[in-house]
């Protein structure tokens, strides 16, 4: 393979990646013997598969994902939550009740009303129906304290960094605790007004920079200096 | 048809057009991405005399729900003229030319959008005309490609348009207002610059079927020059700390 094409490029809809029979993954096409991007974003080629990494886009829920939901409207059956994409997260009261309960809807909005906010898991998407999600599960169900950052949901992986390098960095060095939600929701809690600013500070930084390389030591060097002052 | 008749010199014996232009020359094209912060995707466009903002917005819940598609995305697009865009007051209401320029820029657009990957959803495309000087479908589709990448859609390409037309019996390259009214005849096209489709053709006006395809052959080479500011325009918003890496 030449040595430009295993570099990450920057790339707009309809720009040719490379014409190299490679595997495709993620926001290409192929036409003819050329793969082509389908988004804004960074080309990227690893091995023998080519992706874009996109730079903008909507959140679009995959079984598992680790979400961030605010409850925006409840039934004596179900909540709906809104996961910051185009579809809503459905959580079944039997869910929360155990199975073959019939809870009230003052049952349920007892234990969660709109407005709050959630952490789930997807447990079950297809394309016929809204996303199912649970709450049951450690480290999920109500949050009840911490302050939501809404960042884009492309920006994700970047704020976790290559093994969750960048957030421990982040966590590290405010003693923040941040739960991050696929969707671009993230929870920071610390009980110092101070580091919670700091860290909410480091991942709108993260938020508007993503393409830029060397973003860690960014950050870092971020804290070097207010940690001087 | 043919155009009708004027004081006006479409073209001098130089080869000049009333505007100063050669004839294989565009207006002036600034395009700008991402100037409206409640859109998922917005973009601006300045068309030689012509302004427009696109907004995007979506995948979204789709209202009414009757239009849900259970297979695919759903794409609508709204092109509306401000009642001050134009020399006499226009109705702010939706005319017939506003519902066929609608409809022709969302045919457009739709050979290049992936939608299938949203079923049930909506994308919604918002092209206001905050000033009018010919050529505006070709403008406000140009705008739409930008704002769609803007928002993340995904696109097999990019979606540029240009017009060409004749006057004063020459094939000329981007019609304006004045050769629009009263040149011969005014060609929009839509074009897919990677893949080499056309997606946009109308054609108001009388042409020989040999000046028809140097028309078309015209027509893309400006597709293609606004193609490079469309890119130019992205590029700016998403990698302007290219240096900074």
């Amino acid at each position: 393979m030449k040595k430009f094409e295993s570099k990450k490029r920057y790339v707009t809809p309809g720009d040719v990646i490379t014409t190299s029979p490679l595997r495709l993954k993620e926001n290409v096409i192929l036409n003819g013997k050329r793969i082509m991007s389908t988004c804004t974003g960074l080309s990227d080629i690893f091995g023998d598969s080519v992706r874009v990494i996109p730079l903008t886009g909507v959140y679009l829920p995959k079984i598992d994902d680790l979400v961030i939901g605010k409850i925006i409207s409840v039934s004596s059956s179900a909540w709906f939550a809104d996961i910051n994409s185009c579809y809503e997260g459905m959580l079944f009261g039997q869910e929360v009740f155990g199975r073959g309960s019939y809870p009230t809807l003052d049952d349920m909005k007892s234990r969660l009303d709109i407005g709050d906010l959630i952490a789930a898991r997807i447990a079950n998407f297809d394309r016929t129906r809204e996303p199912l999600i649970t709450i049951s599960g450690q480290d999920l169900g109500k949050i009840d304290s911490g302050e939501l950052v809404k960042i884009s949901p492309t920006k994700v992986p970047r704020l976790i960094g290559k093994q969750g390098s960048m957030i421990q960095t982040i966590e590290g060095s405010t003693n923040s605790s941040i739960t991050i939600g696929q969707n671009g929701w993230v929870i920071v809690s610390n009980d110092e007004t101070n580091g919670l600013l700091k860290a909410i500070d480091a991942i709108r930084l993260v938020d508007e920079q993503a393409h830029v390389a060397n973003l860690t030591d960014k950050v870092n060097k971020m804290f070097e200096f207010e940690g001087g002052k | 048809m043919g155009g009708r008749k004027s004081d006006l010199v479409l073209l001098d014996e130089n080869g000049i057009r009333c505007d100063g232009r050669k004839v294989n020359e565009t207006r002036k094209i600034i395009i700008k991405t991402g100037v409206l912060k409640n859109a998922d995707g917005s973009a601006y466009i300045e068309f030689g005399g012509n302004k427009i903002l696109a907004g995007v917005f979506g995948p979204r819940d789709i209202h009414p729900k009757h239009m849900a598609d259970t297979n695919t995305g759903v794409l609508r697009v709204r092109y509306h003229m401000e009642p001050f865009s134009v020399g006499e007051r226009k109705n702010p209401a939706p005319s017939r030319r506003e519902i066929e320029i609608s409809k022709v820029i969302k045919e457009a657009l739709q050979p290049a959008v992936i939608l299938e990957k949203f079923p049930r959803t909506v994308v919604d495309v918002f092209l206001e005309i905050l000033q009018a000087d010919g050529g505006t479908r070709c403008a406000a589709l140009d705008a739409a490609s930008v704002a769609l990448a803007d928002a993340g859609i995904p696109m097999k390409d990019m979606v540029c348009a240009c017009a060409a037309g004749k006057a004063g019996d020459a094939l000329i390259l981007d019609v304006n207002n004045e050769e629009d009214q009263a040149g011969q005849a005014d060609m929009p096209i839509g074009y897919m610059p990677n893949l080499g489709k056309i997606t946009l053709l109308q054609l108001d006006g009388v042409l020989t079927p040999d000046e028809f395809k140097k028309c078309v052959e015209l027509g893309i080479q400006g597709c293609k020059q606004v193609y490079e500011i469309q890119k130019k325009a992205l590029r700016e918003k998403y990698f302007s700390n290219e240096g900074n890496s």
